[in-house]
């Protein structure tokens, strides 16, 4: 009896993890346990620092934010971020969201560009707390809550940079010889049980991934932003640094952003 | 800024719904810094949340709980009450926020 009993259970669990496996894994219902009620999500208490500083007097000049323009007006929020990436004239380029800031912050306030990017993200293992720069674009992302992703593609820089994102995001380089799409280039990839989004198509993926970012990191304890989230995938790649709001950067936003078109933010995000 | 954000409805049933962010760092104190050095324990020790100056919870917390918690709970009241939350830490800093239920 003995001896028959061990080889059945053997095929038994072997039957189940074959069952398992061909499951698509999912982190949609644990996610809605842990990060359903958006009242839980810590960004909001970032969201506020970043409101006070935004609208505070700072800098050598000693004006507030509501001084810059973001697309749609000087001193609007609401909804700037929606519209993001989009063509300035002042600067002759296409900038995003965080960019945009570096601009507004070192022209109307006269701060220092290098001063300024030389803390650009809190540090998640020494437990620091957000940067200036992470709670006022958490501020403004969240102004769009709700809206769809709209950024605008009239402008020939603006097409311009999204074809040269595009191409970014299919460029293998670094000692892994990566590129974006290696990873995010395929429907239902993985990294243990995280999910890649299929970012080569427009649609669902890239949609759920720009319209959550911002996001609260809960690994991080910390709000991260898309320029970090650049930064980081490029880390990943084993590649240099890539700066603040580097064209480099921005053009892969671009085109992600593209590649989002009519999805929905949801602002603050928040994930594992 | 206040490091507490604080939300209270009142549910159906005699029930009112409250939701707090605090913020704060809830070192545990077993993290070393870059220079290997221990970082020195800093977490919430007590959160009290009164309705109209009543006790309606108590917690006794320590260094496991996240860094900025959250806290969701729901007790017997009504709109009009007035809910006040107060937080202490271990190096007896405090803070709290009140507000009116409606």
């Amino acid at each position: 009896m003995k001896k028959l009993l061990l080889p059945g259970l053997l095929m038994s669990s072997l039957a189940l993890t074959a069952v398992y496996a061909a499951e698509e894994p999912n982190a949609d219902a644990y996610r809605e346990m842990t990060y359903g009620d958006r009242d839980a999500n810590p960004a909001l208490l970032v969201v506020d620092r970043g409101e006070e500083l935004f609208k505070e007097k700072r800098g050598p000049k000693n004006v507030s934010m509501e001084e810059c323009d973001f697309g749609l007006g000087k001193g609007v929020v609401k909804g700037v971020y929606a519209e993001l990436p989009r063509y300035f004239q002042d600067t002759d380029r296409v900038q995003d969201l965080e960019s945009r800031m570096i601009t507004c912050m070192t022209t109307i306030q006269g701060f220092d560009e290098a001063e300024l990017k030389k803390k650009t993200y809190a540090n998640e293992k020494s437990n620091e707390d957000n940067t200036d720069l992470e709670a006022i674009a958490v501020y403004i992302a969240s102004q769009s809550d709700g809206m769809k992703i709209n950024p605008p593609t009239a402008h020939p820089k603006e097409q311009e940079i999204i074809k040269v994102g595009e191409a970014l995001f299919y460029h293998r380089t670094g000692p892994l010889d990566f590129s974006c799409a290696s990873c995010h280039g395929a429907d239902k990839k993985r990294i243990r049980l995280q999910n890649l989004g299929n970012f080569s198509k427009a649609g669902h993926d890239a949609q759920k991934a720009i319209g959550g970012w911002p996001t609260y990191r809960v690994s991080h304890a910390a709000v991260r932003t898309m320029q970090h989230r650049i930064w980081d995938c490029e880390g990943q790649m084993r590649l240099p640094d890539t700066e603040y709001g580097a064209p480099l950067s921005v053009a892969l936003i671009a085109y992600l952003t593209a590649q989002a078109k009519d999805g929905a933010y949801v602002l603050p995000g928040m994930s594992r | 800024m206040a490091s507490v954000k604080l939300k209270a409805k009142a549910l159906e049933g005699g029930l009112v719904e409250v939701k707090a962010l605090m913020t704060h760092p809830m070192e545990t104190g077993l993290r070393k810094d870059s220079a290997g050095e221990l970082v020195p324990a800093h977490y919430i020790t007590e959160v009290v949340v009164t309705a109209n100056d009543k006790e309606v919870l108590k917690t006794n917390w320590g260094g496991s709980v996240s860094k900025n918690p959250y806290l969701a709970f729901n007790y017997k009241g009504a709109v009009g009450d007035k809910v006040k939350l107060t937080w202490k830490d271990n190096k007896d800093a405090t803070d709290s926020a009140e507000l009116t239920v409606e």
